[in-house]
């Protein structure tokens, strides 16, 4: 196992049996424990032993058993261990915190429950895919969520413009790329206040003003579908092209000189020298900050939640905004995650194809 | 008499080009500026209307001092003006409480996903491991795979489960679920990091006699630290703006800024002072950190991109 470290280190991995069985018995003692606390609280469900009121004690339970768990591997692996250790507690609280709700999760979207109503969860099997399947806000929300996406090409262009522009030669470079930088620090709450609800304000908002100026008698942005739709991905994009524009900075500094100027030499005018050089070999990373884009807009929600809440008619709404208002205008638990979960799906599907489409493209090349 | 000819010329093709020269600068700066504009005027309103009274607001004035004369009425309606400040007030006591909300969690949040991911990333870009199939490749994807993981899938369960344990509305369910959701992003970025300290460091360390924890915490962590702030500060970034998954599973006690901004916003009409002094309240603080820090976060986005 050691043999492939970059850090190679001779240890003395001989852990004596007596350390052995103490591990082993760290781990299995504290699992009995969790095992019993939980079969207590189980039977304390059914009245039969005194209820704890909630699953608290399960919990600390469960948290004692993973100390053990990372204590314990150290015990029994000497050297060995604790190199694992560096992984271990990371690894067990993602995984749980994953795991679980995951596991817990497939339980509520194949049931109907509703937080509100006293029945409690009753299992409905395939129920909610059938709803789903007749349920036209979703798929229109689903469609929205291709619209938004797309938008990251424009988004992407405006990124790629500005980090050229900051590479170029230019004075007070350090006062743009703070000021390029300060709208990524915002709350998209803040932010859906700031410019969808005041600045876009039909009376007095200055963009309205602007607008009005401009020969607009009566602007609203809100009233019509794709106007709609394309406000919340403008302000969408507002917050976030700072972030691509940083990581397309950053491979454009990475290019070695060297390669732009052979070419300014060789002849190319800097068109040429764009589209034949620098935009190639700046692929890699441009690909990267679109998936990581991509990956952040597929949770666009907050922006929407508060400025349109979907509206008008559906036209702005993504997923997590609906199923955010499936939540709290019904307490609709159950179908709600269904729905998540479908779309966790199609993202994870959606995502292999991506990655398989364009790795070829994503090695570094030079 | 000295003779005035100039011996060496510009041709006349390279005179040409100054015309040129000039108008790129022209455009280079003129595009600058524009986005700077469309990047600062946003804040740049929000800050002087939470000075602006009723009169000001509705006819559009834009310069504090010329156009109006600031007061301090959105302010007060938090309880922060001058005059408000000494007395007591349940308003700013209510928005006290929403501020250290946000703060203890995003600090702590940051802070525990940090310290896991960092110990995480250093020991993948160090040892080779084996955990069942899993190999470092297989760790790695499991951890950075988190990002796709939408919040809605995790949010539903959340809150069922978070009731079951009584974690509902407090800070402590807030800072283990915000953990999860940044802690692949410190792991991208400090495997870069750590990726890039050669490792003759510990190699040397270890033949002193420090244990491979020892050597870990005191050379290598120094070294990695300016990788680390740019890791925090994104991290406290997105954990201080959260708004989803605040706004599911907090009601009274943990809520955080965000979500008190957003509770206000349908309520209020056109109380726009009071409006602005909140949203100024809750992007302030990242603001300074953004205007302090740029080059750490410039570095820290920069970290995973060139790879």
């Amino acid at each position: 196992m050691s043999g492939q470290d970059r850090l190679f280190i001779v240890t003395n991995d001989r852990v004596s049996p007596g350390r052995a069985r103490l591990g082993g018995g760290l781990i299995w003692g504290s699992f009995a424990l969790l095992v019993g606390v939980a079969a207590w609280q189980i039977l304390g469900q059914t009245g039969r032993v005194a209820d704890w009121g909630n699953w608290r004690p399960t919990l600390y339970a469960y948290c004692l058993w993973a100390t053990c768990l990372c204590a314990a591997e150290v015990v029994r692996h000497g050297e060995q261990g604790k190199r694992r250790l560096f992984v271990m507690p990371a690894a067990l609280f993602v995984g749980s915190m994953v795991f679980f709700p995951l596991v817990f999760g497939l339980g509520i979207a194949f049931s109907d429950w509703n937080l509100a109503s006293p029945d409690g969860r009753r299992f409905n099997g395939f129920g909610n895919v059938v709803r789903m399947w007749s349920d036209p806000f979703y798929w229109n929300a689903l469609g929205n969520m291709v619209w938004y996406v797309l938008a990251i090409v424009v988004e992407y262009a405006i990124a790629l413009g500005l980090a050229l522009l900051l590479n170029s030669q230019i004075r007070a470079r350090k006062f743009f790329r703070v000021a390029f930088l300060l709208p990524l620090m915002l709350s998209p709450v803040a932010v859906s206040w700031m410019i969808g609800k005041s600045m876009m304000e039909a009376r007095f908002g200055p963009i309205s003003r602007v607008a009005r100026w401009l020969g607009w008698d009566n602007p609203s942005f809100f009233g019509d579908p794709w106007l709609a739709k394309a406000v919340i991905m403008i302000m969408d994009a507002w917050t976030f092209i700072p972030f691509m524009m940083i990581m397309l900075l950053a491979g454009l500094q990475a290019i070695p000189r060297d390669i732009q100027e052979a070419a300014r030499v060789d002849g190319a005018n800097p068109w040429q020298n764009f589209w034949g050089v620098t935009f190639p070999l700046m692929l890699p990373v441009s690909l990267t900050a679109i998936m990581i884009r991509i990956i952040f807009k597929l949770k666009i929600a907050d922006i929407i939640i508060n400025v349109t809440s979907g509206g008008p008619g559906g036209a702005t709404d993504s997923v997590t905004s609906f199923i955010f208002r499936e939540y709290r205008d019904r307490s609709n638990v159950g179908y709600g995650t269904m729905l998540a979960f479908v779309y966790l799906v199609l993202i994870v599907i959606g995502f292999t194809l991506f990655i398989k489409l364009v790795s070829r493209w994503m090695r570094p090349q030079y | 008499m000295t003779d005035t000819r100039q011996i060496f010329h510009d041709s006349e093709a390279d005179r040409r080009h100054r015309p040129r020269w000039y108008l790129g600068r022209v455009a280079v700066y003129g595009a600058l500026l524009a986005w700077t504009l469309v990047c600062l005027f946003p804040i740049y309103w929000t800050i002087t209307t939470s000075f602006k009274m009723a009169p000001d607001v509705m006819q559009g004035n834009l310069v504090p001092f010329v156009d109006y004369t600031p007061q301090w009425l959105g302010w007060r309606s938090l309880g922060l003006s001058p005059d408000t400040i000494g007395a007591d007030s349940t308003v700013r006591e209510q928005f006290l409480l929403r501020f250290t909300n946000s703060a203890v969690v995003a600090l702590s949040a940051s802070a525990l996903a940090l310290a896991l991911g960092s110990l995480a990333a250093y020991g993948l870009s160090r040892f080779e491991y084996r955990f069942g199939f899993m190999k470092n490749d297989d760790i790695s994807f499991f951890f950075l795979s988190q990002l796709i993981l939408p919040p809605v899938v995790l949010a539903l369960p959340f809150l069922v489960l978070y009731r079951e344990v009584d974690l509902l509305d407090s800070r402590i369910g807030l800072i283990l679920l915000y953990a999860l959701t940044v802690m692949p992003i410190v792991i991208w970025i400090m495997r870069d990091q750590f990726g890039s300290i050669p490792t003759e460091l510990e190699e040397a360390a270890l033949v002193d006699g420090l244990s491979i924890w020892g050597a870990f915490l005191t050379i290598i962590l120094p070294i990695a630290l300016p990788g680390m702030v740019a890791a925090f500060i994104l991290c406290l970034v997105l954990t201080w703006n959260e708004y989803f998954f605040a706004a599911l599973l907090t009601s009274t006690d943990a809520v955080t800024l965000p979500v008190m901004v957003a509770s206000q916003t349908g309520s209020q009409g056109i109380n726009w002072w009071s409006m602005a002094a909140l949203s100024t309240a809750a992007i302030l603080p990242l603001i300074v950190i953004g205007i302090v820090l740029e080059r750490y976060i410039i570095k820290g986005m920069a970290a995973g991109a060139v790879k």
